[in-house]
């Protein structure tokens, strides 16, 4: 996962004197039906992985040693060896899932079901499903709390964040957000939960103990209408200073400051842009721009937009090799 | 009986924090006529149960939710026949029912409001687009869904702008619906930069639907009748009493689509959208009803899932309270058309995009881009605040 990793950077990036390491960024293209991976030394695309029908959420596991992918259209979870970059097995998902979270041993997987109100879960090791727990409508952010105690589902016609404990397996909160919650992300130390609504043009901050939602980040943009700004992934540097929210087709990334919940900077990225990863050394953050086609790479320290790169159709999700 | 019903409500408000306690009871009228009428084409017949279908999945939807909060909703349909009095069944409905949804045409509608007034009873216009409901005869006690004739004309004017097709052949049927709609359509050609460059009527003069060699006939009939018109883009028809425009598609005299009430046509909903997390609502709804979604099961969602959104948010089912929240600047609604749907505070109507299908996939969505407003760009579809003849009380 290290090698080259001191070598050619210097020779692309003149002022960052800082050498970074190659990591491998995987991209699911929902329309292309494709994965698409991008080497983050060279910023290039060094393969195209056909997959399943609508790919969508998509996260390496634990290990670094496989890529699953949620391909919603084809009811299951496909599982990528990065080695062979060949699909080798299927999760069982339940119908159409979209987003999905791990534990953080990498034993379970925690998948929301779009079709169904439920949330599968899912023995990484045995290859089957253990349980489904019943949600709200239309179930689609799903994060796991620092501690692993508390998994969080929001459910977009529902309106909620459903907080499930992982021990119990049962709901036992649910609090209300603003209009179709998509995405869910706990700050590092577990102090807050940020939860965007994309239709109500928000991202609700909320206390996981209290459950209450206790503040709002509001986005505004001048020449904007305010219909455009859809709040849809969320990313928490891991000091929890900073957050990153993917504001859809305002084709912006809106720059938090986690204390005071303002916004203080705007990115200008591709079109409706949806979700997010940092690279493991957090020098930079890949979003993926839905109708561009294409990939935004944000120097995180200088909060510039520094690249962009060709992927496939509608790209949706991004997961970094770790 | 207001007293009594608003006195069980505020009862269970109180104890609705104990999960153990009984539900909050939301109880939502849905009111139509018996029967569909007859349309041309035999795949495009609404079902029975058009309208109230979406209106049962919502109250699903709601009651999904409710779990959480604790609070049940239910539905009563109530099918008028010939010969009943809307009013008084209205009066009858409201009894158990702070919420009612009707699919009425405009003067029943109008007597529903007027008679239900003083109730508050809150009602969701989900099948009238005449747009003198939001004018003229507007009514404070109405919220309307279906949108109107004028949003729909716009709709698609834009798009036949933005396409460049602007020379249109008007094409009117002789029914009083028909000419309200060519009217939307020569209201739209002049905001819109369209021209028409001559209009012609097609008089309904009766006879079947469905004969045995009905092609042959109108394969004569639709050429002859689109003769010796003018250079022009695209015919525009306005036939909402469907005798004659879905006869038009390839067959007039000169090559040139068709739009409005047949080929390219604006709607709230089409069973083939599915951007915007349309295919999850579009999945429940087969699974529930066996059938397609149309614009007014659609229309009838919405309606439902406004008044279950505004219960979940103010902890209540009290009409007045439900009601109070709808108005507010800041509420909106997720319908799945892609940003946020928010009411017109001068006429109660729901600002919503709309759909341009052909009947087998959605072509475009409209507001099209370009067509710029200073509040919201979906009130460049439909009659605006500074034209509004409403006055509401």
């Amino acid at each position: 996962m290290w090698r080259g990793c001191l070598l050619s950077l210097t020779a692309l990036w003149l002022a960052a004197a800082q050498p970074a390491c190659a990591y491998t960024a995987y991209i699911s293209n929902e329309r292309g039906n494709t994965v698409t991976v991008i080497d983050t030394d060279k910023w290039a695309v060094i393969a195209t992985i056909k997959v399943g029908q609508r790919p969508r959420g998509i996260e390496f596991t634990r290990d670094g040693k496989f890529v699953m992918v949620a391909v919603g259209d084809d009811d299951t979870i496909q599982v990528i060896d990065t080695k062979t970059r060949q699909i080798v097995d299927t999760l069982p998902s339940g119908p159409d899932p979209e987003l999905f979270t791990q534990d953080a041993a990498g034993k379970i997987l925690y998948v929301a079901n779009e079709n169904d109100n439920t949330v599968t879960i899912i023995d990484l090791e045995k290859r089957a499903r253990i349980g489904d727990i019943q949600v709200g409508v239309e179930p689609e952010g799903m994060t796991i709390s620092p501690d692993g105690k508390i998994l969080i589902n929001t459910s977009e016609t529902t309106n909620m964040a459903h907080f499930i404990d992982t021990a119990t397996r049962q709901v036992v909160a649910s609090v209300l957000v603003d209009s179709r919650p998509r995405f869910a992300e706990f700050k590092h130390d577990g102090s807050e939960l940020w939860v965007s609504s994309e239709i109500g043009g928000t991202v609700s901050i909320v206390d996981p103990v209290k459950h209450a939602v206790t503040g709002k980040v509001t986005f505004s943009i001048p020449g904007l209408r305010s219909e455009a700004i859809q709040p849809v992934g969320i990313g928490i540097t891991k000091d929890d200073k900073t957050a990153f929210v993917a504001l859809g087709p305002a084709n912006r990334i809106a720059v938090v400051d986690t204390a005071s919940h303002a916004v203080t900077k705007y990115l200008l990225v591709g079109q409706r842009v949806w979700h997010m990863a940092f690279t493991p050394d957090e020098k930079y953050l890949l979003v993926t721009n839905g109708v561009s086609n294409d990939v935004s790479v944000i120097d995180v320290a200088a909060q510039k937009v520094i690249k962009t790169i060709q992927v496939g159709e509608l790209p949706w999700g991004v997961t970094i090799s770790p | 009986m207001i007293r009594r019903l608003l006195g069980a409500i505020g009862l269970s408000v109180a104890v609705s924090h104990a999960l153990a306690a009984e539900p909050l009871e939301i109880g939502v009228g849905y009111l139509r006529h018996a029967g569909v009428r007859s349309t041309l084409s035999l795949v495009m017949q609404p079902a029975d149960n058009n309208g109230v279908a979406g209106a049962l999945l919502a109250i699903e939807d709601n009651n999904t939710t409710g779990k959480f909060l604790n609070q049940h909703f239910t539905l009563n349909e109530v099918r008028l026949k010939n010969g009943d009095d809307v009013a008084t069944a209205a009066s009858s409905l409201a009894e158990h029912n702070g919420f009612i949804v009707a699919d009425l045409p405009a003067d029943e509608l109008l007597r529903v409001a007027d008679t239900l007034r003083d109730r508050g009873t809150v009602l969701f216009d989900a099948g009238s687009i005449d747009d003198r409901l939001r004018e003229q005869d507007c009514r404070a006690n109405v919220i309307h869904v279906a949108p109107t004739r004028s949003m729909l004309a716009d709709a698609l004017a834009q798009y036949l702008v933005w396409k460049q097709w602007k020379r249109w052949l008007l094409v009117v049927g002789s029914h009083d619906n028909d000419k309200l709609y060519a009217d939307a359509f020569r209201r739209a050609a002049t905001r819109f930069g369209a021209k028409i460059v001559q209009e012609r009527t097609f008089e309904d003069t009766g006879g079947a639907r469905r004969t045995d060699s009905g092609v042959t006939l109108i394969q004569r009939q639709m050429p002859v009748f689109t003769q010796q018109a003018p250079a022009y883009d695209v015919l525009v028809a306005a036939d909402e009493s469907e005798v004659f425009a879905p006869y038009l598609p390839y067959r007039t005299w000169d090559p040139r689509p068709v739009a409005g009430s047949a080929g390219l046509m604006p709607t709230s909903w089409d069973a083939a959208h599915d951007q915007w997390g349309a295919v999850q609502i579009q999945n429940r709804f087969v699974k529930l009803n066996s059938r397609h979604m149309t614009a007014l099961d659609m229309q009838a969602w919405t309606a439902v899932r406004m008044v279950g959104e505004a219960a979940s948010r103010t902890n209540t089912g009290d009409p007045k309270a439900v009601f109070d929240f709808l108005k507010r600047p800041d509420f909106s609604v997720a319908a799945f058309k892609g940003q946020r749907l928010t009411i017109r505070d001068w006429n109660l109507q729901l600002r919503q995009p709309i759909l341009l299908s052909d009947g087998r996939m959605v072509v475009s969505v409209s507001p099209q881009e370009g067509f710029l407003h200073q509040v919201s760009e979906l009130d460049t579809l439909g009659v605006d605040r500074p034209e509004t003849k409403c006055k509401l009380k």
